[in-house]
């Protein structure tokens, strides 16, 4: 679904890099003889670089990129040049360029030329400064990766020699050993594990830290040596460099032109590291900037802040009335010159002796003016912005209530200019699971056929959890979070659990401890990440009385005495059985030992195995079946050794298997010692003694006491998602421990069957349209192929083998087993649980062998390669049986119904998206106080767009019918509470829509009525829906209502929706860092949403509205005064201050307290704003910089100009004051008026707010005193005129008195507003002052006040929902809208084919479950009653 | 809670980087004086501010009421040179005029001299720069290159001294005061030096550097304007000629308005002018420059 996006990425990038499309389309151009020509275009040839391919080799590869990064974008010689070309993009820096040039035109100069260049050359200064810096630690960065060193295959030498990174180039063999970095993109040849697999780490990457595993290409994984350069005489073939991460395509072609493909499971990225494998070659097919790393790499990205759009219209204005002041100056210079008839003293003629005619004088003073005025246009407030959303950055990265203990992670900031944004949200998009839920998957209840279990010993458990502290889970966290105290911890575990184990291992055990610690402590890096699986919450599953005795059954003794026993009995424990090898095998779990991490428990000779012993317990399998088959009354078990899996049990013993090679893993060696040492009866016991023995019989009584789980060896699974990793955990509960996985095969430790191996044939991954995973196995007792699937109910259910006519009794059975599944499923959502179905398949070989064709096909494509994977895996899971169906809890995270609550109070609507079900989504709704159990919810489930469209009209007409009844009431309660929400008053309903109706209200003819819907609603739930539908959403309303919308996610799935949304909040969760990748901002817990937005959002806005409020008055008073002076001048352009201080008041003087301000500021503290989210609301409607406001400050800003000029003209007027003497007062008062007009200002003075005001202040008299001693050649003079002046008490009068009157009315209106008319946020600071005591109670108070109203809210919408009752006629409507309309339907959406008669019965049983969960109430607002 | 804090020190340990500091500037809880706009403090400032405006002013508006001034507009009265001024060819022609005012109360103490200039631009921004300072202060330089021009150079070549449009312009009547007592008619003595500002006499304007002060300025010639050159503005007192004579150190102190006066003498306070101007009939002798 994500496909469109990504594309349109890759195109772009492919845009913008002309560099990487030259490359790429000669090095095609140049390849024409060896492609056919329909791949042309599309792929490169990568040949090694060596003898016999000496020619082919430079003739292609020379045009590929060699390894050297350089992600600078300047270097030492054309710094300047790029980055002023840079900088001029900006329309400011242009117009002061423009300005600057203006001066130099004799004409109209109006500076002296050097000044005006003085502030463009300040920021040009700063800006550059600053981008230089970020610009070599990038350089000093690149050249340290380039630097660093690989072993690369040299010819010369015929071995692998050191070489820096940079000289790396397609087509070179790279040797690498564990724990290097991989520095170029390259296809492994060559693992030194026996299994051909190489494990590497990803987190650079990606951030996720689980260990991912990646396969020698097909053919080469034989080899036992390594691979030996020389003779490697293929070709490889793939695509051209592209940023998808997840794909790579492309096949090696022998000499004798044999094809195998690759995959990405066969490539090695660069930046991931090698783990757990000694050695590894590889050869280079993609470098430098063309890897795929570096292809991803787009850069920070640019968002530009509402606010800043906003003061880009009001420079918009400022340039208007700087024109109109322009104008003005102009039209009275004509004027004042045509006054006279003949040439006035004072005016200069030109130099050739004539006096140009008043119009043209008057053009050119136009210009001129616009010089002298430039200062209008606030050029400083740019840098000025910049630096202070850098300081709010700062502030807000430092803020140590966003540091989270247990993942030890704070708040990222990664935009940086968009920190304002937070403070104006209006809509909130979240998902669900990962953001809203902890994503801690735990596993809750279980049906297997058609039994339900419910685990009430394991919900107590977690109840004790929930109440418990979170110290254990912190120690547990500890433990695991690095290397050196987790291996003390699980020492000591291993220390108590072995005592009662013989002195042999003991001995064993305590002398490897030294060895393993010092290895622990110079190997791996520790690792912090990825903790959150092995929480005890998660992993200690507490299992189910009832089905542990049922399974005990399985494996006991007694069972199998009475094998005579029912049909049904043996059924049901083949379908537990299974059900657990499915819920064991159906993953892409990755297992390690935690006390040596990254060291995984391998069996790694197992592939080796002979097969003698698979056959002989074959052979003994169906021997026992045969017997079992003969005594079992039910002839249609077809997959009889399977489903008969008590009768071999007592000869299992003889099991061998080797766990591990003395030479590789001590670790697995240690890891399974204790396990040997438990079951001391083990029969064969080989020379090396590291094999062991299951016996089934002593497993029993361990499996029997829940209290002794802790005896199984310690692994740790490392699961891509963490719902395989509960299910895992839940099977080993039950004494079914998957033990180790290889691509080629699986061991699971099974209670009373001891290590089963299961050769795995292929797996099929979960994707998002086929919402399945599947698994392809050789049952190593039956020898049969087995297809095992899990995936969510509603696909799952339809591709179950449905029962034919004249079904004999196992098919009935099915079938019920289907419906009763069916019913818990949907029980299991209704809790919240997550549902997953699990099913199997049993082909025949033929059946296997004729798939297996047609897949393989499918695999060695290049073009079409997911699509016929994808119809590859459809073809392979239908006529699937139902095993069972799990339920796994996701718990909400803590602190998410308060976030919610406050959100909402603070007038943020907030949308849940999320691809779980509905009665899933709607239970966390409920539970995370997203919806109220008063709210009315309104279900949009609809087949078509016209019965789609039809429905949100009738419940439009319904929801406008009750509010204009309540009118009156509503209008009261707007004006008590004076906070007008643009949700209808009196009214509060949620709406929940799934997926594909989603698809229908997306088209552009309901979008609008569906917008219209959602206003009206306080909180929306989509459900299943897409990572698409979700952005797509995202950007609806963020275009036509124009809102300010935050989204918050935290998987792969969210990033499509962060990006679009105006601000993209990520969180660092269990689903690795791509969504923090695409954030704005990246925190670690839901709840910290509520300090952002509230406390931050609210301060960075306020702070920076308020600062550039205050520059643009700070501008504008300043540049009028010398606008007033025009009209004593003649209009001729003349400053009355000296040209230095005039530019430098700007710059200098004044630049620092607004920033300060800005970054500082306070108006509420963060604990009442905390408590009252209200206050928040203000802000959405950009209250605090509304036009009216920037006026406002406008109208001020010209009131003071006009005292700090005719102050000190009254003053001086007629005396013998000369120009610079009278400007020098003004320039002063003016100072003092701007600073001081910032203190009235500033909600709270801190020391720093003082330093800057007296330094300001302190640095302009120091100088211009200094400036008046030194400037005696200064035209024009203004020498000595600061001393003259400082002497005199009229200067010091003149400066009081004008400061005052220019301060007077901003003073008195905001005493007036404290006084008599105080807002919200004035109260609000109020309470700040109070003692802790009396603001509790204030706060009470003020709460009980909104509670108040909301009371009036709730109970009027009580009373209409007794009055709305005509969900059964709306649904006929819908009914009968229903069967016309399936054709349109099936053209919007395509995963629905199976769905469609499943809408009725969903409607019902949402108004039948309306009963016992007593909270939710679906109403269908009726037009016709 | 007590066990987080016992286990926060250990989790410190690990990761000493990403915590950030628990400091009153980064938690933004520096104490900060909050003004509070309440009736009591707001009307205390604004009577206290009121009280002091009202001390100031009025003991302003005593010492502006003790100032006497008297203001002699002599454009009209010697209509006749004007018009013969208006007349740019007869700028030679030399041109006298007397107006006699009476004063009716003594002056006392110190008596100024100012003559004003009605719509007077001076503040011209092109008129206000064309100067240099650089000649001014003695320098040799070439002023071409200065905004003196057009009034830097004569067309032959001789640079003008001083140059630009302020210079030329300069104020040149010479306004002799006489007391007329018992119809004798006794001069007022009058300060010439002294009222320009100190810096600028002793600073800011210099004289190049020679032997004598006309040898200084060999080499250049007056402004059009002038009737005499610069070295010639105080023949009685070389200290006061050349750029540092204080009528014309005043004159370049342009002033900010249209309408402006300069500090043009001051009476010096001997014999029976000691007390300042004593009451009775003065005339003021007016030449147009010569």
């Amino acid at each position: 679904m994500a496909d469109p996006i990504r594309w349109a990425r890759y195109r772009w990038q492919r845009l913008i890099s002309t560099e990487g499309r030259e490359v790429s389309s000669s090095s095609n151009s140049s390849n024409k003889c060896y492609q056919s020509p329909k791949a042309i275009g599309k792929h490169r040839i990568v040949i090694p670089c060596l003898g016999h391919f000496k020619e082919e080799y430079e003739k292609v590869s020379k045009l590929y990129m060699n390894n050297r990064i350089r992600t600078t974008k300047y270097t030492l010689l054309n710094f300047l040049p790029r980055n002023l070309f840079e900088q001029f993009h900006r329309v400011a820096n242009l117009y002061f360029l423009f300005l600057v040039v203006l001066n130099w035109v004799p004409l109209v100069e109006a500076f002296q030329k050097e000044i005006t260049m003085l502030p463009l050359v300040v920021v040009l200064t700063i800006i550059a400064v600053k981008d230089g810096l970020e610009d070599y630690s990038k350089y000093k960065m690149d050249k340290q990766i380039n630097n660093l060193l690989t072993k690369v295959y040299s010819r010369k030498e015929k071995k692998y020699i050191d070489k820096f990174w940079k000289n790396v180039n397609v087509g070179d063999f790279i040797r690498l050993s564990r724990n290097e970095i991989i520095p170029a993109d390259m296809v492994l040849l060559y693992s030194s594990d026996l299994d051909g697999i190489c494990y590497i780490e990803t987190a650079s990457l990606d951030g996720e830290t689980n260990l991912k595993q990646r396969q020698v290409v097909r053919g080469y994984s034989e080899q036992v040596s390594e691979i030996d350069p020389e003779k490697f005489s293929s070709r490889i073939e793939c695509e051209s460099p592209n940023n998808d991460l997840s794909r790579f395509r492309g096949f090696v072609e022998h000499s004798n032109k044999d094809r195998v493909g690759l995959s990405k499971e066969n490539l090695l990225l660069r930046g991931c590291t090698v783990r757990n494998t000694e050695a590894v070659v590889g050869i280079v097919v993609y470098a430098g900037h063309e890897t795929k790393a570096m292809l991803n790499n787009s850069g920070p990205h640019y968002k530009r802040s509402k606010l800043e759009r906003k003061v880009n219209t009001d420079i918009l204005w400022c340039v208007l009335l700087l024109i109109l002041m322009c104008l003005t100056g102009a039209i009275g210079h004509g004027i004042w010159l045509s006054r006279y008839s003949e040439v006035p003293f004072f005016n200069i003629p030109e130099p050739d002796g004539k006096s140009i005619p008043p119009a043209l004088a008057g053009f050119n003073m136009f210009w001129t003016m616009i010089i002298l005025l430039q200062v209008f246009i606030p050029v400083s407030l740019y840098v000025s912005i910049e630096i202070v959303k850098l300081g709010q950055i700062y502030l807000i990265q430092n803020d140590v209530d966003f540091y989270h203990e247990k993942t030890n992670s704070t708040i990222q900031c990664r935009a940086l200019n968009i920190a304002e944004d937070l403070g104006q949200i209006q809509y909130i998009f979240s998902d669900k699971t990962g953001t809203l839920t902890e994503n801690k998957m735990v596993f809750r209840r279980c049906s297997i056929a058609g039994q339900e279990y419910c685990h009430e010993e394991n919900a107590k458990r977690l109840e004790s959890y929930k109440e418990m502290d979170s110290e254990d889970e912190d120690s547990a966290d500890v433990q695991c979070g690095s290397s050196t105290h987790m291996s003390k911890w699980q020492g000591h575990n291993c220390r108590v659990m072995n005592e009662p184990l013989n002195r042999r291992s003991l001995h064993h055990l305590s002398g490897s401890y030294p060895a393993l610690g010092g290895e622990d402590g110079a190997g791996d890096v520790p690792h912090s990440g990825h903790v959150a699986f092995s929480s005890p919450i998660e992993t200690d599953v507490v299992p189910d009385t009832q089905l542990l005795q049922k399974f005990n059954q399985i494996s006991s003794h007694s069972y199998e005495q009475s094998e005579a026993a029912s049909s049904k009995l043996s059924l049901e424990t083949m379908y537990i059985t299974d059900f657990f090898l499915a819920l064991a095998i159906c993953n892409t779990v990755v297992v390690s030992v935690p006390n040596q991490p990254r060291q995984k428990m391998r069996p790694s000779s197992l592939s080796r195995m002979p097969i003698k012993s698979l056959e002989e317990i074959r052979q003994m399998f169906q021997r026992l079946s045969v017997r079992r088959l003969s005594s079992s009354p039910l002839p249609s078990i077809k997959e009889s050794p399977s489903e008969s899996p008590n009768s071999f049990v007592s000869k299992l013993s003889v099991f061998r298997m080797k766990l591990a090679s003395p030479a590789l893993d001590e670790a697995a060696q240690r890891a399974a010692e204790p396990h040997s040492t438990e079951h001391p009866e083990g029969c064969q016991v080989p020379p090396e003694a590291d094999t062991v023995n299951v016996a089934a019989d002593s497993e029993h009584s361990i499996a029997a006491s829940p209290g002794e789980l802790s005896t199984v060896p310690k692994l740790c699974y490392e699961a891509e998602s963490p719902d395989e990793a509960a299910l895992v955990h839940a099977a080993r509960a039950y004494k079914c421990v998957l033990q180790s996985r290889t691509p080629d095969h699986v061991t699971v430790d099974f209670a009373g069957l001891g290590s089963l191996t299961f050769q795995l044939l292929h797996t099929l991954p979960f994707d998002s349209v086929r919402k399945r995973m599947s698994v392809v196995v050789r049952h190593p007792v039956s020898n049969k192929v087995v297809v095992y699937t899990k995936g969510a109910d509603s696909v799952m259910m339809d591709l179950l083998r449905t029962a034919s006519e004249g079904a004999n009794n196992s098919e009935l059975e099915e079938k019920k087993i289907k419906e009763t599944t069916q019913k818990h499923l949907d029980d299991y959502a209704r809790r919240g649980l997550r549902t997953l179905c699990i099913a199997k398949k049993v082909m025949s070989d033929d059946e296997y062998r004729e798939w297996l064709n047609h897949h393989f096909l499918a695999e060695t494509s290049i073009d079409n390669r997911e699509k016929l994977l994808l119809e590859s895996a459809i073809r392979l899971e239908t006529e699937l049986t139902l095993l069972g169906a799990t339920g796994i809890e996701d718990r909400l995270q803590e602190g998410v119904p308060d976030t919610i609550q406050a959100l909402r109070k603070a007038g943020i609507k907030i949308w849940m998206l999320t691809g779980d079900k509905r009665e899933t989504a709607v239970n966390i709704a409920y539970a995370c106080k997203l919806l109220e159990p008063d709210d009315r919810i309104f279900t949009l489930t609809s087949q078509s767009r016209d019965a789609c469209g039809l429905v949100m009209r009738k419940i439009l007409e319904g929801i406008q019918k009750n509010t204009s009844a309540r009118k009156k009431p509503s209008q009261k309660i707007r004006n008590v509470s004076a906070n007008p929400s643009t949700q209808a008053p009196g009214f509060s309903a949620g709406l929940v829509i799934d997926g594909r109706t989603l698809e229908l209200v997306l088209h552009d003819s309901l979008q609008n009525i569906f917008l219209e819907l959602t206003e009206k609603c306080r909180a929306v739930v989509c459900c299943q829906a897409t990572p698409l539908q979700k952005s797509v959403l995202v950007r609806l309303v963020r275009n036509k209502l124009k809102a300010m919308t935050l989204a918050v996610g935290d998987g792969a799935n969210d990033v499509s929706m962060i990006q679009v949304a105006d601000t993209g909040v990520g969180i660092s969760g269990q689903e690795g860092m791509q969504a923090v990748m695409a954030s704005d901002f990246a925190i670690s817990q839901f709840r910290h949403l509520r300090k952002l937005l509230l406390v931050h959002g609210h301060w960075c806005y306020t702070r920076l509205t308020n600062m550039v409020l205050y520059f643009f008055y700070k501008n504008v008073a300043y540049v009028n005064l010398l606008f007033w002076y025009q009209f004593f001048c003649g209009f001729s352009g003349t400053s009355m201050t000296d040209y230095w201080i005039l530019i430098l008041f700007n710059v200098l003087f004044t630049s620092v307290p607004p920033i300060i301000y800005g970054v500082l500021d306070k108006d509420v503290s963060a604990e009442i704003l905390m408590q009252l989210p209200q206050l928040y609301m203000r802000r959405q409607k950009s209250v605090a910089y509304l036009p009216s406001a920037f006026w406002m400050t406008l109208l001020d800003a010209f009131y003071q100009s006009l005292v700090c000029f005719f102050v000190p003209y009254f003053t001086y007027c007629g005396s013998d004051i000369d120009i610079y003497s009278f400007g020098n007062p003004i320039n002063t008062a003016a100072l003092f008026t701007v600073l001081f007009h910032l203190l009235i200002e500033c909600k709270s003075v801190t020391w720093i707010h003082t330093v800057v005001i007296v330094g300001s202040i302190l640095l302009y008299f120091v100088f211009t005193l200094a400036f008046g001693a030194t400037c005696k050649t200064h035209n024009p003079p203004s020498y000595w005129i600061m001393e003259k002046q400082i002497t005199d008490p009229v200067f010091y009068l003149v400066c009081l008195l004008t400061t005052c009157v220019a301060l007077l009315p901003r003073y008195l209106l905001r005493v007036l507003q404290g006084t008599l008319f105080p807002s919200l946020v004035l109260r609000a600071k109020h309470l700040d002052r109070l003692s802790p005591e009396e603001q509790r109670a204030a706060l009470k108070r003020c709460k009980d006040d909104c509670i108040g109203n909301c009371r009036v809210e709730f109970q009027t919408t009580s009373a209409s929902s007794s009055s709305a009752t005509g969900a059964i006629s709306e649904e006929e409507i819908i009914a009968s809208v229903l069967p016309t309309s399936g054709a349109p339907f099936q053209a919007c959406s395509r995963d629905g084919l199976g769905e469609a008669t499943s809408f009725l019965p969903d409607i019902q049983d949402e108004s039948g479950n309306t009963n016992d969960l007593n909270s939710e109430k679906t109403l269908f607002l009726n037009s016709l009653n | 809670m007590k066990n987080k804090t016992s286990s926060l020190p250990q989790e410190g340990e690990a990761c000493p980087s990403r915590c950030p500091d628990n400091s009153a500037f980064k938690q933004q809880k520096l104490p900060a004086w909050k003004p509070q706009l309440n009736i009591a403090t707001v009307l205390s400032i604004f009577f206290l501010t009121g009280a002091f405006c009202l001390a100031v002013g009025i003991s302003l508006v005593l010492s502006a009421n003790s100032v006497r001034e008297v203001q002699i507009d002599y454009s009209d009265q010697c209509s006749d040179c004007s018009k013969l001024r208006e007349n740019s060819s007869n700028w030679y022609k030399e041109c006298h005029c007397s107006i006699n005012f009476m004063l009716k109360d003594d002056m006392l103490g110190d008596v100024f001299m100012y003559y004003g200039l009605q719509n007077f631009y001076q503040n011209h921004r092109r008129y206000m720069i064309s100067r240099s300072n650089e000649q001014l202060l003695g320098q040799n330089v070439n002023i071409g290159n200065s905004y003196c021009a057009p009034f830097a150079t004569y067309a032959n070549g001789t640079p003008m001294a001083p140059c630009g449009a302020i210079a030329n312009s300069m104020f040149n009547d010479t306004i002799d005061l006489y007391y007329i007592r018992n119809s004798s008619v006794i001069q007022v003595p009058l300060l010439k030096t002294g009222n320009s500002w100190w810096t600028d006499k002793n600073v800011k304007f210099r004289n190049p550097i020679s032997y004598n002060l006309s040898s200084a300025f060999a080499g250049t010639a007056r402004p059009p304007n002038w009737q005499k050159p610069v070295y010639l503005l105080d023949e009685e007192d070389e200290r006061n000629s050349g750029y540092i004579n204080d009528d014309f150190i005043i004159w370049m102190r342009v002033s900010a308005f249209a309408t402006f006066r300069n500090l043009y003498r001051r009476v010096r306070r001997v014999r029976q002018f000691a007390d300042g101007l004593p009451a009775g009939n003065y005339t003021f002798h007016i030449s147009y420059s010569i």
